[in-house]
């Protein structure tokens, strides 16, 4: 069972407040404070990539969030409910060369799952036809936040 | 901490400064005071970072976009960061190479006026 778990509409303005929280629980499953800032912006870049789809395919949908703090390992699932067909192509997500000279890079909307990649320790990224699943994980010290059955 | 945003002339180049975070909710201000900075004729643009707090994929976009705009006039977007938070998002995504980046507004503006 996740030691936190949320779920909000999909607008932007609670992306933000994803963030927070997420960077809250981080903080107290002992995610060392030098990799805060990892979390913040790979759970923000992943509920964006969320919220965009669930716009664009399924509105009415929440988002769904999951942070879990055991075994030595924080970890965080985003859920969404577009199927990866529908304007998600497994392809997509490379930043491409970056060629000073050449055309300006387009920007692709799967640009935070690469950002995403760069960032968390562990990353999976799991296309289903029941929708997209961003599993990521960092270590942590795993102070006290486990249930009482998987503490050490 | 929401975005703030304003914006001066220093030798004839229009210095964007932004402050708080870009993130999806607020990039879209930050697009909008560039679009309008560029149909006003400012093509030589630096974005001063130094006080961004927070910056994701959706601002990035929008920085390209920016790019994209003033060069379509043949101008430049120089960025203004020395924060490593903030750089790291850039050389993840190899934006680095695409964009100037500065230690200072005067180097920003130093380094284009060299290039002219």
């Amino acid at each position: 069972m996740a030691t936190v778990e949320m779920s909000f509409t999909p607008l932007p303005a609670h992306v933000r407040t994803a963030r927070l929280v997420a960077t809250a629980v981080a903080r107290r499953s002992g995610v060392d404070e030098a990799l805060l800032d990892e979390v913040r912006l790979a759970v923000g870049e992943a509920c964006s990539r969320a919220v965009e789809a669930h716009q664009e395919h399924c509105p009415g949908e929440p988002v769904q969030v999951a942070l879990s703090g055991a075994g030595g390992r924080f970890e965080v699932v985003v859920t969404d409910h577009v199927a990866a067909t529908n304007g998600t192509p497994a392809a997509a997500g490379q930043p491409g060369g970056a060629d000073p000279t050449g055309p300006l890079p387009v920007v692709p909307s799967e640009l935070g799952l690469a950002v995403i990649e760069g960032l968390a320790d562990d990353v999976e990224i799991a296309r289903t036809k029941a929708g997209v699943i961003i599993r990521m994980s960092w270590p942590s010290a795993d102070p006290d936040l486990a249930p009482p059955g998987e503490r050490a | 901490m929401d975005l703030k945003l304003d914006h001066h002339s220093k030798d004839g180049i229009e210095v964007v400064d932004v402050e708080g975070e870009i993130d999806v909710y607020t990039a879209p201000r930050l697009r909008e005071l560039l679009i309008e900075l560029v149909n006003l004729g400012h093509y030589q643009l630096v974005v001063n970072m130094e006080k961004v707090e927070f910056l994701d994929s959706t601002g990035l976009g929008v920085l390209v976009g920016g790019l994209k705009r003033v060069r379509a006039h043949d101008g430049s977007l120089d960025l203004v960061c020395t924060q490593e938070r903030i750089l790291k998002i850039f050389r993840i995504t190899g934006l680095t190479k695409v964009f100037g980046i500065h230690d200072s507004v005067d180097e920003a503006i130093a380094a284009r006026r060299s290039e002219k």
